[in-house]
This record gives structure tokens, C-alpha cells and sequence, in this order.
């Protein structure tokens, strides 16, 4: 055990040259089959109160999702166990902190899209994202910028709205203008 | 020959100006939809259904159908040149598609693809225009077992050419049926893993999952490596289309394996997107190059677009003879010929001859038309896409939220998607396979359905299974497939294991 304890940290000093950091990948792999193997116990105990067996007149409700949790929880348990003691552990990291700040730079804004979304209606939120995306990660000028994002907008909602007549969220400014 | 006479019926239908440029109209407004993700096959045509109805019937599912085979068509575009599946059906073309095109072969890669995709609609069309009332009269014979023995052997096949990680596969298989499970129970009406939220009453839809997974969880993929979204080269010179031709003949088997997977999931309700799947898991099981698919082979881009486009097609004929659609789209179709109040069954092909022999022409032709354009736009359509990424970023994601949105106009759905992107994301790094997960959250109701229907009713169990000789080699098939993968795999972990166990100190 502490020969692969130093294994370990040797490996994650030696990736740590550069900007590299960040949690190394057989440990993300542990956490998602452990993760794995709650969502196979919580659809068991949930189908088990539905009535997971054989019923008179063949299975019950639940059986079908109880036995895949069940499985869910066989197949998680032997992720996690691969994880820790399989002969190919990856130790370099799942993802490095510069790489996921780029990620996060879409996830983010995306997030906060969406968020909008539900309050100011697609089509000003579109206006905003669109527009905070080209400005701020890609350093396009104003009236590139304004004039894509307005653009688009305007051309999803004649699109949806008008021609389609396929109803997306709209918020006040679209109350205001009588839609 | 009766059905000639009405197939020549049919094309002097179709041959108005009228007609042709519906045809015209719904092939690229199918290519544009089946490229941009979130706007899929059964999507784009249930939104553009309303539109139709000043139409005569003819014209409308003319023009609806060849949204479907444009969509078709074009699913594989975004899914070779970006990854980016843009249709559910395309998703196995992604596998080997987009290692061609990092190889830039991607003119190869497409050229293929459409070929392929022509070859299977071709024999689907052929098929339905021959064997229409053959083959309603043996789909009859299939019951709830044999389609639960046919939905067991695509996911078994699944499994079973999975070597490196077969535990991963079953997990991601799981969680899809897991989520097709959620909500309301069509036969017993309970509701299953809702914990009381009232939303989740008709469950997750397969289109949010998909576009999540599969749009947002690539984009945040691709992120890591840099701000540079670029889709590789997509150009078809006639060069390229006349050397990939060439090959095309070698993959003969392929081509013939894929079509009979494909029309059979077609008329057997399987859908397009099973097709895709099955064809691909069976060419790379019994394929010389097996091994090499995922890294660019060009039978693992036929393999898939034949099958989903036999499928495709073919589904349209239980909806036409029976009145049982093959697909999701074939459904959407099937409400549309019920509205213009016509009624599918064999009175349809007496009745309205105009209709059916109409639309069996048009897919003659919207299959050459249809080949033709894409062949000739997708470089125009690779050139939009190479607008700089801080653009067409945005404009793809606001793009997947009004598709997961406009699914049920619902905005759980919207986080949904985001929820699933943040999945994608992770499970992708992790090397889960998500085409499981797909395959499963879009076939889990059916399939349980055909189980449970299986079981219907006192002293039945799972011998039922083995019942008759059609479903008995179906289910063996499938077993086979599973186990031997698997008990190969158990062997080796415990021998490990034990090895491990003896080495350690403890």
C-alpha cells in the first residue's frame, strides 16, 4: 500500500511541471462508478415500494427497474473496484485546470443562458448570450457583435414565431410588444 | 405486373411542376433540418405538419417525406465533419465518420455515406413497392416475444463487441433504460421515479437527452482543446466521388447485410435509429477490419447510414399496409394521414391509389434528387459552418435549446438538456459509450412493453421465449452474443484478482 501511495504522488508531482493540476483520472473514474451504484440503490428502494416481484399476472410495476438497478449496482461496484485495484489505472489527471477553465468559459455562459431564459424569454436571452459570447471570448468589435446577435434574433423569432408558429418562452419585451 | 402499372400511375402524379417543387422544397428544408442539431426527422416534420394543410394530401406528404429522406441524408454530414450527430440515426456514424474526416478523408467519408444511404432507400423503396402485401401478412405474425427477442439481440450485440469495456457499456444501457422508465407506466398507469415531481409525469424525452449528450456535452468536449471548433474539410470534387465509388463494390456484404438489418428494423418497428446501431454492431462482429472501427473505416460509415436508411424507408410500409408505424417520423406521418382523413390499410392502396403510388414514386425520385444535392451542398454547408467559433457557438447552443424546448414546450426540458451536456461531458472523458444509453432510452418502453406483454396472464414465464422456432433462434442468438464477451472477461478479472490478492502483502 504505501509503495503505490508514493507511486502516486510521484506521478502527480511529475505531472505537476507546468500549469498542471487537477484530479487525476482513476479517482474521477471511482466517483462516477460510486455515483453509479447510488442511482442503482435509490431506483431499487424506490421500485421496491412500487412492488418489484412476480405478481399474478406477471411482473409488477417495478420489477423491471428495480433489476436494473440492481445491475447498475453490480456494474458500478466493479467500475470503482477496477478503478482502485485494476492493472491500468490512468494516474494522469481527468482534466487539468487550464483545459476545464475553458470549459467552464462555455458552461458557464450557457448556464446563465438558460437561467435567462426562464425569466426574459429565448429571444432577448439569445440577444445577450450570443452577444456576450462573440464580445468577451471572441473580442469581436460592436457592431459586429450587436449587429449578428440582434440578427439571429430576429431572424429565430420571424422563423418560430411568425412562420412556424411554434411557441418559445417570451419574456416582458415581448409582452410589451404585444406578442 | 399490377404493382408496375401503378407505379407508372404514380410517377405521372408526381411529374407536375406542382409536385416536384415540393419535392424540391422539403429536400432542403430536410437537409437543413437534419443538420442542425436539436431539429430532427420526426421533430421537423411534426413543426412543419400545420403547415401543410391547404395542401392536397399528395403534395404534403410528398413534400413531409422528403424532409424525412433529406434529414436523413443530411444527419451524416455534421456527424462526419463535426461529431455533432445531427440526427439520432446518425449517431453511429459518428464513430467512424469523424475519424475519417480528422484523416481528411472526409469527402470520402460523406461520398459513402450518401451512397450507402441511396442504396438502402433504394431496396426500401423497391421492397415496398413489391412486397407490400407479402410482408404486412407475415409482420402480423409477430408477437410481443419476437419483438423482445429482436430488441435483446441489438443490445446484446451491443455488449458483446464491446472488448475494452463491457462493464461501462451495461451501465450506460442501464441508465438509459433506467431513464426510459421514468414516469408514468403504460400498463399499469403507476408512476415510476418521479419522487413526486409532477413534471416528470411523462418522462424524460429521449430528443433532450440526445441533444444534451450529444450537442452541448460535445461542445464542452471539444472545448479542451481550445477555442477551435473547427470542422474538418468537407470537400466532394467529383475525384473523390468517382474513387470512393470504386471502393464501394468491395463492401458489397456490408451493403447487402445492412440493407436486410435496416429494412427489416423498418418494418419490424425498430426505427431508424436501432437500425443504425444493429447494423453497425453487426458489421464490426462479423467484419474482416472489425477491429479498426472507431478509427476511420469506411464499412463502419456504410454500415450504419444503409441500415438507418433502409429503415427509414421501409418503416413506411406497415404504416401504409397496416396502419402500425416502423418509426417515430412514420408515427408523426401516420397522424398526418389520419387528419387529411385517410385511412391506412389495404383499402388505401385500392382506394386512393393516387396518394400511395403518388408518394411511392416520389421516393424514387426525392432517393436520386436527394443524393444528388447533398453531394453538391455540402461544402457550401461545411463552408457556413466554419464561421469563427466565438459566433457559431452561441448560435448552435440557443439553436439546441429552442429544439429541446419546442419537444413538449417545456422549460424542465431546457435544463434537462443542460443537465445531460454536464453528463455527456464527464461520461465522454471516462470512455462510456453513450450510444448505448440512446439506444436504450429510446427502445426501454417498447422493449419492457413486449416483455410484459409477453407475460401477460397466469402460467406464462420465460420459456415463452423459446416458444417458437422464429423468436427460440432469436433469443439464443442474443445469448450467445452476451455471454461469451462477458465469461471471457470474468475469467480474466478473477485470475487477476487472484494474482493480486497473492502479491500484495495484504
Amino acid at each position: 500500500m504505501e509503495r503505490e501511495e508514493t507511486e502516486r504522488r510521484e506521478t502527480a508531482a511529475g505531472a505537476a511541471t507546468g500549469p498542471a493540476r487537477g484530479l487525476s483520472y482513476s479517482a474521477m473514474d471511482a466517483v462516477v462508478g460510486a455515483a453509479v451504484v447510488l442511482v442503482g440503490i435509490v431506483m431499487m428502494v424506490d421500485n421496491h415500494r412500487i412492488g418489484a416481484d412476480w405478481g399474478d399476472d406477471g411482473p409488477q410495476t417495478g420489477y423491471f427497474p428495480f433489476h436494473i438497478g440492481a445491475i447498475l449496482c453490480i456494474a458500478g461496484v466493479a467500475v470503482v473496484l477496477k478503478a482502485f485495484l485494476g492493472a491500468d489505472r490512468i494516474h494522469s489527471s481527468f482534466v487539468t485546470w487550464d483545459r476545464f477553465r475553458l470549459v467552464l468559459a462555455v458552461l458557464v455562459p450557457t448556464t446563465l443562458f438558460v437561467l435567462a431564459m426562464q425569466f426574459l424569454g429565448i429571444y432577448v436571452a439569445a440577444v445577450l448570450f450570443i452577444a456576450a459570447f462573440m464580445r468577451v471570448l471572441g473580442r469581436t468589435s460592436w457592431l459586429k457583435t450587436l449587429s449578428v446577435s440582434v440578427g439571429v434574433s430576429a431572424v429565430l423569432f420571424w422563423m418560430f414565431e411568425v412562420q412556424f408558429k411554434v411557441p418559445l418562452p417570451k419574456g416582458p419585451l415581448e409582452a410589451l410588444l404585444g406578442y | 405486373m399490377a404493382e408496375l402499372d401503378a407505379l407508372f400511375h404514380g410517377f405521372s402524379i408526381v411529374m407536375t411542376w406542382y409536385n416536384l417543387g415540393m419535392m424540391m422544397i422539403g429536400l432542403v428544408l430536410g437537409v437543413i433540418i437534419g443538420v442542425l442539431p436539436g431539429l430532427g426527422g420526426p421533430n421537423g416534420v411534426a413543426i412543419l405538419l400545420p403547415l401543410t394543410f391547404g395542401m392536397s394530401p399528395t403534395s404534403a406528404i410528398i413534400m413531409l417525406s422528403c424532409i424525412y429522406w433529406g434529414s436523413l441524408f443530411a444527419g451524416a454530414i455534421t456527424s462526419i465533419l463535426f461529431n455533432i450527430p445531427g440526427e439520432a440515426s446518425s449517431v453511429a456514424t459518428t464513430f467512424d465518420g469523424y475519424p475519417l474526416a480528422q484523416q481528411g478523408r472526409a469527402g470520402e467519408a460523406l461520398t459513402a455515406s450518401f451512397s450507402g444511404s441511396f442504396v438502402g432507400a433504394l431496396v426500401g423503396v423497391l421492397l415496398i413497392t413489391f412486397l407490400a402485401p407479402l410482408v404486412s401478412k407475415f409482420a402480423l405474425r409477430f408477437g410481443p416475444p419476437e419483438f423482445f427477442a429482436v430488441f435483446l439481440l441489438t443490445f446484446c450485440s451491443f455488449v458483446g463487441t464491446d472488448k475494452k469495456t463491457p462493464f461501462k457499456t451495461i451501465i450506460s444501457m442501464m441508465l438509459g433504460f433506467g431513464l426510459s422508465e421514468i414516469g408514468m407506466d403504460n400498463i399499469s398507469g403507476e408512476l415510476r421515479m418521479t419522487f413526486g415531481w409532477a413534471e416528470l409525469l411523462r418522462g424524460i424525452d429521449f430528443l433532450v437527452v440526445v441533444i444534451g449528450l450529444f450537442g452541448i456535452g460535445e461542445i464542452l468536449v471539444s472545448m479542451e482543446e481550445g477555442l477551435a471548433f473547427e470542422g474538418k474539410s468537407g470537400k466532394i470534387n467529383l475525384k473523390v466521388v468517382l474513387e470512393t465509388w470504386r471502393k464501394l463494390p468491395r463492401y458489397w456484404l456490408t451493403l447487402a447485410r445492412s440493407t436486410i438489418i435496416g429494412c427489416w428494423m423498418g418494418i419490424t418497428p425498430g426505427g431508424a435509429t436501432a437500425a443504425s446501431f444493429m447494423g453497425y454492431g453487426i458489421a464490426r462482429r462479423f467484419s474482416r477490419n472489425g477491429n479498426r472501427f472507431g478509427t476511420g473505416e469506411l464499412e463502419g460509415v456504410i454500415a450504419p447510414e444503409t441500415a438507418a436508411h433502409a429503415s427509414g424507408t421501409a418503416a413506411l410500409l406497415p404504416m401504409l399496409a397496416l396502419g402500425i408505424p416502423g418509426s417515430a417520423t412514420a408515427a408523426v406521418l401516420l397522424g398526418g394521414l389520419m387528419i387529411w382523413g385517410l385511412q391506412p390499410g389495404p383499402l388505401l392502396f385500392v382506394e386512393h391509389k393516387d396518394f400511395v403510388w403518388g408518394l411511392i414514386a416520389s421516393m424514387y425520385l426525392g432517393n436520386i434528387v436527394g443524393l444528388i444535392l447533398v453531394m453538391s451542398t455540402v461544402p457550401l454547408f461545411a463552408a457556413i459552418l466554419r464561421i469563427r467559433f466565438a459566433i457559431i457557438a452561441p448560435i448552435i447552443i440557443v439553436v439546441c435549446a429552442i429544439g429541446a424546448y419546442s419537444v413538449h414546450s417545456a422549460m424542465l426540458d431546457v435544463w434537462f438538456m443542460l443537465l445531460f451536456g454536464v453528463i455527456g461531458y464527464v461520461l465522454k472523458k471516462l470512455q462510456y459509450p453513450l450510444a448505448p444509453l440512446v439506444l436504450a432510452l429510446v427502445l426501454g418502453d417498447r422493449m419492457e412493453d413486449a416483455f410484459r406483454q409477453s407475460m401477460l396472464g397466469p402460467g406464462t414465464g420465460l420459456h415463452v421465449f423459446w416458444g417458437n422456432p422464429l423468436v427460440g433462434t432469436i433469443t439464443t442468438l442474443a445469448l450467445v452474443m452476451l455471454a461469451w464477451p462477458l465469461l471471457a472477461l470474468a475469467w480474466r478479472l478473477l485470475f487477476r484478482f487472484v494474482r493480486a490478492g497473492r502479491r500484495s502483502p495484504g
